[in-house]
């Protein structure tokens, strides 16, 4: 089954070049402190704002910090942060959408309604209203971007739970005496979880974008914690004789999120029921 | 008037191809019912999709043989020109009625599109009487005013196929080809539909394909029958003799396995 | 001796329409059905589609519960067992073999969880004619004869004494029908299990059942010994089931 899987996504070149740019960014996030040629903390403020050269590959920042190795470091926070996002909202939003899927009756209706109001509430300012509360860190930022993420995925999992559970090989299950427990994990989970995949690993891109947005506004992760959203912040003040500040961080982000992306498409090529 | 010679078929899978005719050789007489027989997977209805040439190009191909219609050799056909063949002069009807209608159209408009494709004009909706879409209604005895506006969902399955059937009917074609029309359907069904499609195709004078995997239902209604296995013909000849005296082997294990009763032995 | 007795069963289903899904009426699929299935027999259940038969046997198995009616096991309710009790009792085979394993766990898995003991399953495998290997394949690599002898052997891991076949016949190709039906009296032989076998063909019936009984609408019209019924119809519905029957010229 898994070669299978296997042969199918080797074909998809595009999803093997997203692929491959992610273990790349992992293994930066890593070893960041190996590879990075500069300390990303350590200011040199008579480099200050010194366009790309032979010494710093991608210039420095206002304070002389090299921007290569900040944004190297800043990759351990765009994926950390994309990572445990995701991950808190799987959790949560593939428990509930298969309880309320597989159960059905006034379960189905709590926790739907409960997803229907969380959905309609707007999530940039919750997530604002919150981190201001909380005081921005980057534990707060993961925490309430998987917060706010766990309703959508809920509803992916719980209709695609509905359809499954009638099937025959389910029905199979229950006469046999399966409990409903196991029923759940064992024979509904595998048949659910391809478009939950293909939606998580989308995810993952946009809370790499969410953090991005937050640490630019300044509600995300504080400096001198370099991420690629408050690097940009700074580059925004000096936009007109520092481009680089700019630049560099934004093609950072593009480039993980277009990863993702492929990456998820990819996926979902894959696992399509229909081949 | 169906002369095919030595046709081949072979279809991509994975890398492979995975020939599915092989060099098969029929003919059909103008008005002559023929069965064709086999287990899944024998290359039967690759048979007729090829016949329409409706294998698309990255799922296989047609590597030899002439498909002779009339005059002319269908493989060497324009586009433009099998065009106006397909649906017009030799129609199909597909084995599932449950997927063969499109859902979000209504059952006028779908079949009002057949005429449109081939020319026909459908007439204005005043003119009752000799609506094309409310006769062929009635010929597969369906009651048009209920059917014409509604969709598919609504119809039972062998309403649908008794739909489908009306609209391949619809241009008059020369040659039907039937893919396994009442497999999907109950034994009632499956009766009604047959005695239906029978009785039109003597009525119109029409040629038919009958393919199928049940030896015993093909035996009640064409006059000749060809036993595919495999991809290869191993059998063909008039429907009393092959019953009677089978020659090949496997026809006579198909014929073992009908049920007793459709054998009328004990 | 009565093993599973069908009493006045109902069931009736709400047809629901327009863009509220509101109910707009009801169809009955079953009206006051009694059926009783004796021990070491096989009955067969026949009728069109939409008679009904499917939504008896899935009550039968406690699938879906009727709306009223008993169902009684030997002289004692159904409903006293728990799931896992009328596991060891009854089990059932679907109609598609397509759709009745599940797609993403293996041969060897699925029945292991019925089994409790993975080592039996490549024994069950071979007892409906298949190789131990098979255990470790997919259900996408077999052939739909092949994944209905599977779907049997889940069938029979749990021991039942009554195994309702849902038309196990008619998604396969008149050859594989045969084979499969010839599995079927093998086992029943070896296993001296009860049968209640539905489907819409009276020659699969005459080849197999000992009785047969006749549905038509939710409404049973005829019953009585397969030789009975299949040589003297008496209802309408019997009668035009049995010319539907192809027969050979």
């Amino acid at each position: 089954m898994i070669t299978l899987y296997f042969e199918r996504f080797r074909r998809n070149r595009l999803a093997i070049a997203g692929m491959a740019v992610i273990i790349f960014l992992a293994f930066l996030a890593i070893f960041a402190a190996r590879i990075a040629p500069h300390d990303p903390i350590i200011q040199n403020l008579t480099q200050r704002l010194s366009p790309p050269s032979a010494r710093h590959w991608l210039g420095t920042d206002d304070l002389g910090r090299d921007v290569l190795s900040r944004l190297i470091f800043g990759t351990r926070v765009s994926l950390s942060v994309g990572f445990v996002a995701v991950g808190i909202s799987l959790i949560i939003g593939t428990t509930l959408g298969l309880i309320a899927g597989f159960f059905g009756k006034w379960i189905d209706t709590i926790i739907m309604r409960l997803v229907d109001v969380m959905l309609s509430i707007p999530t940039l300012f919750l997530i604002l209203a919150v981190l201001a509360f909380l005081g921005p860190n980057i534990y707060n930022v993961m925490a309430i971007i998987g917060l706010t993420a766990w309703p959508g995925l809920a509803r992916l999992v719980r209709g695609e739970c509905l359809s499954v559970r009638e099937r025959d090989y389910i029905q199979a299950a229950r006469l046999a005496g399966i409990s409903n427990f196991r029923i759940l994990w064992v024979h509904i989970f595998p048949n659910v979880i391809a478009p939950v995949l293909v939606s998580a690993t989308l995810g993952v891109g946009g809370a790499v974008l969410t953090e991005s947005a937050l640490s630019f506004l300044g509600l995300g992760v504080q400096p001198p914690m370099p991420s690629w959203g408050n690097i940009l912040s700074i580059g925004r003040d000096y936009l007109h004789i520092a481009w680089w500040l700019s630049l560099f961080p934004a093609c950072a982000i593009l480039i993980t999120v277009l990863s993702f992306n492929l990456l998820g498409e990819g996926l979902r090529d894959v696992l399509d029921p229909r081949s | 008037m169906l002369n095919i010679e030595h046709l081949s078929v072979e279809y991509y899978r994975r890398g492979k191809t995975i020939p599915a005719v092989r060099d098969v050789s029929l003919t059909l007489a103008p008005g002559e019912t023929l069965g064709l027989v086999g287990e899944s997977g024998s290359g039967k209805s690759t048979l007729a999709l090829a016949i329409l040439r409706l294998i698309a190009p990255n799922e296989g191909r047609i590597t030899c043989g002439k498909i002779i219609f009339g005059e002319s050799n269908l493989l060497c056909l324009k586009d433009s020109a099998m065009r106006q063949i397909r649906g017009r002069d030799i129609s199909m009807i597909f084995q599932d009625p449950f997927t063969a209608l499109n859902p979000v159209m209504r059952v006028r408009d779908q079949m009002a599109e057949v005429l449109e494709a081939h020319g026909i004009r459908p007439p204005v909706a005043a003119d009752v009487g000799s609506d094309p879409l409310v006769n062929s209604l009635r010929q597969v005895q369906l009651d048009p005013e209920r059917v014409l506006e509604a969709y598919p969902h609504l119809l039972s399955g062998g309403q649908r196929q008794r739909v489908l059937i009306a609209m391949s009917l619809l241009t008059r074609p020369k040659l039907l080809l039937a893919d396994e029309p009442t497999t999907a359907l109950d034994v009632l069904v499956q009766k009604d539909i047959l005695d239906l499609l029978f009785r039109l195709q003597r009525e119109l004078g029409m040629a038919m394909l009958f393919i199928s995997h049940n030896l015993g239902l093909v035996a009640n209604y064409t006059q000749r029958i060809a036993v595919m296995k495999e991809g290869r013909l191993v059998e063909e000849g008039e429907t009393q003799t092959l019953f009677r005296q089978p020659r090949d082997s496997y026809t006579k294990e198909l014929i073992e396995a009908l049920p007793a009763m459709t054998r009328g032995i004990r | 001796m009565v093993l599973l007795e069908a009493r006045n069963i109902c069931k009736t289903f709400p047809i629901e329409g327009g863009i509220f899904r509101r109910r707009i009426g009801t169809v009955q699929a079953l009206k006051d059905v009694s059926i009783s299935i004796q021990k070491g027999e096989t009955l067969a259940l026949v009728g069109g589609s939409g008679c009904g038969k499917s939504t008896f046997a899935r009550i039968l198995a406690g699938l879906i519960t009727a709306d009223s009616g008993d169902l009684i096991w030997e002289g004692m309710s159904l409903e006293r067992y728990s799931r896992r009790e009328r596991a060891k009792r009854v089990q059932m085979i679907f109609q598609d073999p397509f759709a009745s394993l599940n797609p993403k766990l293996s041969v060897g898995t699925q029945l292991g969880e019925v089994l409790h003991s993975s080592s039996s399953a490549a024994a069950l495998l071979q007892t409906v004619g298949l190789e131990a290997e098979a255990a470790g394949h997919y259900p996408f690599q077999f052939s739909g004869g092949q994944r209905q002898r599977i779907a049997i052997a889940r069938a029979l891991a749990p021991q039942p004494e009554l195994l309702i076949a849902d038309e196990p016949l008619s998604a396969l190709d008149v050859t594989i029908q045969s084979h499969i039906l010839r599995l079927f009296k093998k086992l029943k032989s070896d296993y001296n299990l009860t049968i209640l076998f539905i489907t819409h063909d009276l020659a699969v019936a005459e080849e197999f059942a000992d009785r047969v009984a006749v549905i038509e609408n939710g409404c049973l019209v005829e019953e009585g010994s397969a030789r009975e019924i299949l040589s003297e119809p008496k209802h309408t519905y019997t009668q035009a089931l049995l010319r539907a029957v192809p027969k050979l010229p």
